[in-house]
């Protein structure tokens, strides 16, 4: 493949909002009520037509014949290069919020960035993706205040999701190899520049929340590697299910 | 000659005008913005149009739809998806926004509206049952993802927002 680097950049973007819209998808029909039902699964749609730009891109680039479906559907656990927050479950509402928030002010904050990428394919996505995002950002910003200031029981749900998912946080800003070139070609975004951003725009959220900013030294990490959790077998079962049962189906 | 200008020949409008939106099929796609261009060149048809959101499944469709009226209109054509530049709710014409209005959907507020509606619960939606500005923010995501939902405060009735893109 001639721009290989390229290749892998753009799925290690679109792979978070792939596994991410996935999980959100599971709360179809799920959601605590009707409204978050439909919030939860309209991020999840918008997050789905993101990564469709990203693979038609990729597959574009690999000039082989490679589909966005392909790229979707048919990889193997260790090729998708989404962090491991994306891929934590809905294990109630607040990990649901928690997961969203932690992850939004990180996908705002790139987007913004790529806008001004020279690749004018890329900075395209990025000029549609970041006013779709700022909605989702509102959304699950307004929540953790809600959930953070709202009842007792509330409050301590929402800091539990907090201080679980904050060890995810720090692979964020981690770079790939793949990363590294193509910000040194100028097209990329430099994501190490996002994190003191990040965590101060985080902490002021968690803060009007009356909750707390976790302070802990060990993260984990790997999902950039294709080194996962447990969780993601699970979810791409379901998400290749269709397609591993009856290759090349369509609707 | 600027991005957002659109390039339609002229032959071509009334075509256009004729397919909807399948989400809101009161609202022509011409009157929604989508189509970016139509240019006729030896025969065939050569069509831009650009997503309102990124996942929008009415994309398909719409493009599906375009092909259809041109070729009853006698015309072979190429749908082509453009992402620049991106589609702002500023591109609904004047009679997109009344055809909402009269569907039952309030049409965008200007964009600092927008946010003092969406994040303040200022008061400033239009009910489209009563007329009311008395209305309240249900959730900032409806049935759609281009809408948020309402309700009026004097005569309960839920109504759809038309969420300001910009």
């Amino acid at each position: 493949m001639k721009n290989e680097n390229l290749y892998k950049y753009l799925l290690g973007i679109a792979d978070n909002s792939l596994i991410l819209g996935q999980r959100l998808g599971e709360l179809t029909g799920h959601g605590p009520n009707l409204e978050t039902d439909i919030a939860c699964t309209n991020i999840s749609l918008d997050l789905f037509g993101q990564v469709r730009s990203y693979f038609q891109y990729a597959g574009k680039i690999a000039g082989d014949g490679r589909t966005e479906d392909d790229i979707a559907m048919l990889r193997k656990e260790r090729d998708y290069k989404n962090v491991l927050l994306v891929e934590q479950p809905n294990t109630n509402f607040a990990y649901t919020i928690a997961r969203q928030f932690l992850f939004d002010a990180y996908h705002l904050a790139f987007l913004k960035e790529l806008q001004k990428s020279p690749d004018l394919t890329l900075s395209a996505i990025a000029n549609k993706c970041v006013k779709e995002v700022s909605y989702h950002e509102r959304f699950s910003s307004d929540w953790v205040r809600r959930l953070g200031d709202g009842t007792d029981e509330s409050r301590e749900k929402m800091q539990e999701a907090i201080n679980d998912l904050w060890v995810y946080t720090d692979e964020l800003f981690h770079q790939t190899e793949a990363d590294k070139a193509i910000v040194a070609e100028g097209i990329g975004v430099d994501v190490t520049k996002l994190k003191a951003g990040y965590y101060t725009y985080v902490s002021e959220v968690l803060t009007e929340a009356t909750l707390e900013t976790p302070e802990i030294e060990y993260f984990q990490k790997g999902g950039k590697h294709g080194i996962h959790t447990e969780h993601l077998g699970y979810i791409l079962a379901e998400l290749q299910y269709m397609q591993r049962a009856y290759p090349n189906m369509e609707w | 000659m600027t991005l957002t200008e659109q390039h339609i020949d002229d032959i071509l409008i009334p075509i256009l005008e004729q397919v909807s939106d399948p989400e809101i099929p009161v609202l022509s796609i011409m009157d929604m913005g989508v189509v970016r261009s139509a240019k006729l060149l030896e025969g065939k048809v050569k069509v831009e149009i650009t997503p309102t959101y990124s996942g929008c499944p009415a994309m398909d469709v719409i493009g599906d739809d375009i092909k259809s009226a041109l070729k009853d209109a006698g015309y072979e054509s190429e749908i082509d998806l453009i992402l620049y530049p991106a589609w702002t709710t500023d591109w609904i014409t004047p009679r997109g926004r009344k055809a909402l209005e009269d569907y039952g959907i309030a049409a965008p507020l200007e964009a600092d509206a927008d946010k003092a509606v969406l994040l303040e619960g200022k008061r400033l939606v239009k009910c489209t049952n009563c007329g009311s500005h008395n209305t309240r923010m249900v959730s900032q995501f409806g049935s759609t993802a281009c809408k948020a939902q309402f309700q009026c405060e004097d005569c309960q009735e839920p109504f759809d927002y038309f969420k300001c893109l910009k």
